[in-house]
Order: structure tokens, then sequence, then C-alpha cells
């Protein structure tokens, strides 16, 4: 059985698993011995959690180069870990930073490179990953032909499971030899951004979004998804008003999402934006001009005043609530 | 040496028009490349080494921006927009053998051109291509250039020999600074990319765009295209096109219909 490879970040963390990587950890665990390679300490707590997912070798480093650069270091010790375990596959989360350590993994390891897998399954020989593209378009299924296959795995790709037996980890400390150009580019200042306290928009399962047509004020979209437990997304046109953060803006520019419902808002449905959400599971439109692309692609659509329709749902949902 | 002239180059794709229906074809699953246009978000790109460059004394005083692009002779199309916005020079990486290439055959391949325009100051990218969308072009080309990487930058400034960039992701805003050599992807949010002018376009016509060929890089077929690829598109399927469902238009309890809607998906 080959070592599978699963990327931990724990510089930016708390001692514990993120979601991701425990559904990372499993895929990993179906496919092969589950390796995990951490950026940080390995807490008790965590190292726990990674025998409860079945993990049998833990590879970290704590070398403080790690979280003086960007991404660089890094992917420095994901690529010799993974060549100390002779890995036949290195999984990472999705995010910016994930993606880019899978990049020059891929580099260091003459690995072919897999983005934005929306899932990923084992053919008894090989990691299958399959994902969306061209603005969901089309969906493939990929394979990398190398030696060591480099996938970067969107959330909730699987449902995350324990293994039948935990395990005790052995942990070993590597000492990364980082390359003079990975050392290069000096994180200077580095601030928290503010938390909103609602879901993130890749791991909500409900988003309500506004746009142009909210006219800078997002407070009936935020009351809708507050009394959904929703995240608060945004056109590009509101993101550019600055109306909101840029952090929320879904679209070709933005965040990519296929939440269970997406209540778009005021927002025409233009390309940008249909890129973006047009893999939602339903589509609800709220827009107060019946020729809006959006409702071409909207399972439920009501062409309305924004500021009457979102007031009197979100009274009649508390209502219903008692 | 403080503010010495710059050696830019400016990554551009040509890529299918995102306003269009977009289709794989052929037994390897490739991308239909008619009907398409500069990447839209390689314009920020251009915008920032020009930036750059200006700030200097531009062309004049002996900057250089180099639009390099790779793809089908039609590709030079995104480096004559790229010199009638203001590119300097365009270099254009073109052989049969490229089709069909990841990005492990496009980076390598993009690397080798590179190298062809002596020390580089600065490599600027888009956040990502238009059709791919994979955001890793820019740091296996760091990787393989031993460049500096900073990528998604939402503003970029150059002191002297010090690039200092804003990134703003999900959980932190950070300041980065590297010395030069350095690779920088910038995003949307960077700048407000000119547009080409009627003098842009005459002065387009007499810049030079250099042509290349796998073997003039020092690269062989089965280095590049589907042969030196190291991932393959084993399926595709078309997803069905989404359909309208129900439309209404309020009349005074749409808010209460929109509820009803949820109630019968079991959203509330």
């Amino acid at each position: 059985m080959t070592a599978i490879v699963v990327y931990i970040d724990q510089l930016d963390a708390s001692g514990k698993l993120s979601v991701t990587a425990t559904q990372l950890l499993t895929v990993a665990r179906g496919a092969g011995e589950a390796v995990a390679v951490v950026a940080g300490g390995v807490a008790p707590e965590l190292l726990n959690e990674l025998g409860a997912y079945g993990v049998s070798r833990v590879l970290h480093s704590e070398q403080a180069e790690l979280g003086q650069f960007l991404v660089a270091p890094k992917a420095d010790l994901v690529a010799q870990a993974a060549a100390a375990v002779a890995a036949s596959a290195v999984l990472v989360d999705n995010s910016a930073a994930g993606k880019e350590i899978a990049a020059r993994v891929g580099v260091a390891l003459n690995a072919g490179v897999i983005t934005d897998a929306v899932s990923v399954s084992y053919d008894g020989e090989a990691l299958v990953a399959h994902k969306s593209v061209l603005a969901g378009s089309y969906t493939v299924e990929a394979r990398a032909t190398s030696a060591v296959a480099v996938i970067s795995v969107k959330a909730h790709s699987v449902e995350a499971a324990p293994a039948a037996a935990a395990v005790i980890p052995a942990v070993e400390l590597v000492d990364v030899a980082f390359a003079p150009s990975s050392l290069a580019a000096r994180v200077v200042t580095r601030t928290p951004r503010a938390a909103s306290g609602r879901p993130e928009l890749e791991d909500a399962r409900i988003i309500v979004a506004g746009g142009r047509g909210v006219d800078g004020d997002f407070t009936p979209v935020e009351e809708l998804a507050d009394v959904l437990g929703a995240a608060v997304g945004a056109s590009r046109a509101a993101t550019d008003a600055g109306w909101i953060s840029h952090a929320s803006q879904v679209g070709q520019t933005g965040k990519k999402v296929s939440p269970q419902l997406y209540i778009s808002v005021g927002i025409s449905g233009a390309i940008q934006q249909k890129a973006g959400m047009q893999t939602s599971k339903l589509i609800v439109a709220v827009n107060k001009d019946a020729e809006s692309p959006i409702f071409e692609i909207a399972d439920f659509g009501i062409v309305g005043d924004l500021f009457k329709v979102l007031p009197q749902a979100v009274e009649e949902i508390k209502k219903r609530r008692g | 040496m403080e503010n010495s002239a710059l050696n830019i180059v400016v990554l551009v794709k040509y890529v299918p028009d995102a306003q269009f229906d977009r289709h794989l074809t052929g037994d390897a699953r490739t991308l239909d490349r008619s009907e398409s246009i500069l990447s839209e978000l390689d314009e920020y790109a251009l915008e920032a080494a020009l930036a750059l460059t200006d700030a200097r004394g531009g062309a004049k005083a002996g900057n250089v921006v180099t639009a390099l692009t790779l793809g089908p002779a039609s590709a030079a199309a995104a480096v004559k927009k790229s010199l009638q916005i203001g590119a300097t020079q365009g270099l254009h990486v073109t052989d049969d053998a490229l089709a069909g290439s990841d990005a492990s055959a496009t980076s390598l391949a993009l690397a080798a051109a590179i190298k062809t325009l002596g020390p580089v100051d600065l490599v600027i990218t888009g956040m990502a291509s238009t059709d791919g969308e994979t955001s890793i072009i820019p740091a296996q080309l760091a990787a393989r250039l031993g460049l500096a990487q900073i990528t998604f930058a939402s503003s970029l400034e150059l002191d002297g020999t010090t690039v200092s960039a804003r990134r703003d992701g999900d959980d932190f805003s950070e300041e980065i600074q590297a010395t030069l050599p350095a690779l920088v992807s910038v995003t949307d949010q960077a700048n407000d990319p000119r547009y080409p002018n009627f003098k842009g376009i005459l002065a387009a016509k007499k810049k030079k765009v250099t042509t290349v060929s796998l073997a003039d890089l020092g690269l062989a077929a089965s280095d590049v295209g589907l042969a030196g690829s190291l991932t393959r598109v084993t399926a595709a399927a078309e997803r069905p096109a989404r359909t309208a469902g129900t439309i209404i238009t309020d009349s005074g309890d749409a808010g209460i219909q929109l509820v009803d809607f949820l109630a019968a998906q079991k959203l509330i």
C-alpha cells in the first residue's frame, strides 16, 4: 500500500483538524496509507485526531521560515516529505495557498497537478479527480500520468469518517532544505480580517447574494441570510461599488460556489456572476427587471422590489417558526 | 542603479470568449479555441507592467515590456492587442506539438521562452486564465525560474529593486516584499486597465514580434503537448443547461410565496 500525503497547515490553526483536512484524510485512507505532513507543531489533541482518522505517520516541521514567507517554503516541506515517504499522491485543500503548494510540488516532483477537484475517487490503481470546468458547463474526470499525483480538493468532496480503529501515529520531525528563491517573498505584515460570524461562502449550504439592485444597502440581504443561517455573497458590481468586502464576491474573479440554495438578489446574472454560481443545486432570483438573464437559470424567480419581497419573507419565516 | 530601466515580461493568453458557449472537443477533450480574445484578466497584468515602466520613463528610457503568449498562430492576436495597449515587443511561442499541453508542460515552455529574454526583473501575470482557471501557472513558473513568488497582488509598488504588494485573502490582509527579480500575479482589483488608443494602434504596427518554435527553445516535441503533459482528462460530459423554472411577478405576496417554495424544498 502506497503512502498518500495530506498537507495540514497548523501555522494559523488552533491545534485541531479543519473539516476539509478530515475529508482529505478520509480520501487518503481509502486509497493507501494516510501520511500527514504538517507545517507547524503537532499538539496532543491534533495527534489524537490524526490517529482517529487512521494516520500512521506524521511528518512535520516547525522551522520559522514556514511562516515568514509566502507559500514556497511550505511547498518545499511537502515535496521533501512526500519524497521521503515515496508517496504516490499528495492531497491539499483548494485554497489559493493550497493550489500554489500543489503547483510547486508538481514542479519539484515532476508530478501532474489537478486543481479544483470536487471529489476524488480511487479506481483500485490511482486517484481520479472529478471537476467542473468552463464555468460549470462541463464535468470532467482527470488523472495524473506521472508516478506521483498532486490534487487540490474543494471542501465537501467526501463525507469525513474516522477509521474503524484508531492508531497511534509515529511523529517525525523534518529538517526542510529551503531553496534560496523560496525565502524571497517575505510577509512584512499580516492583519486578520474581521470575522462576520456568518458561514464561509465555500462552506455554506445556503447563500444570499446581493448585486447592483441593492443600491448600497445590504441590510435586507443580510437579514434574510441570518434568518436562514446563510452566507452573504455579492456580485462584482456590488463589491466594486464598495458596498461590501471583495472577499464576498461570487463569480469568475471571485468565489466559485455550489450551495444547496443560492438566492440571487438584485443581480442581473451576466457571465461574470454565472461563472461562480451556476452549479448551485437550486437558484432563486429576485430582480425588478423581468428581462434579467438570471431568470433564464432560476428555479424560482420573482419579478419585484427586493426591498419589499425580502423583508416580507423574513417576517414570514419568523412567523412560521413561531 | 536605484531606478534603472526594467525588463518586464507579461503573460498574455488567447482564450475562448467566456461570453459565449465553450466546448471540449476531440479524443483528448481539449478546449475548442476558435472565437478567442485576449484574456480579460491579463489586461490587469499588462497595466501593472506599463504603470511601473511609465514611472521610469517608459520605452524611451530603455524599459521593456514583452507580451509573451503561447498558442497557435491565431494567438498572435493576443500579442497584437497587448502591443496596441502599450507593450514594447511581443514573443509568441507556437508549435503544433504544444497542443493539449497541461499546466506542467505549459510552464516548462513558458520558462524556456522567458530565458531567451535575458535577465528579467519581473514576470507579471493575471490572477487566472479565464479558460483553465487553475491559477497554477504563476507558481510553477516562479518555481522553474527560481523567482520570488508573489501571487494575487491587489496592489503593486516598486521602490528601487524592492517590490511590495498587498494581498487580500479571506482570513488575512498581508503586505509582502521581495527583491527583484520576482514573479507577481495581480488581481482584478490591482488597477484599471487602459484601452488601446489610435496612436497606440498605429505604433503597434512598428513593434517587433518574435515567433519561436520548440526547437528554438531547445525543447523536444515529447516535452510538451499531450506527450509531455503529466495529467490526462479521461472523461468529459457537458452539463445539461439550466432551464428557467417558475417566474412570478410580485403582486404583494411574493415574499410569502418565496417562503412556500423554500418550505416545499425543505430548506427552512
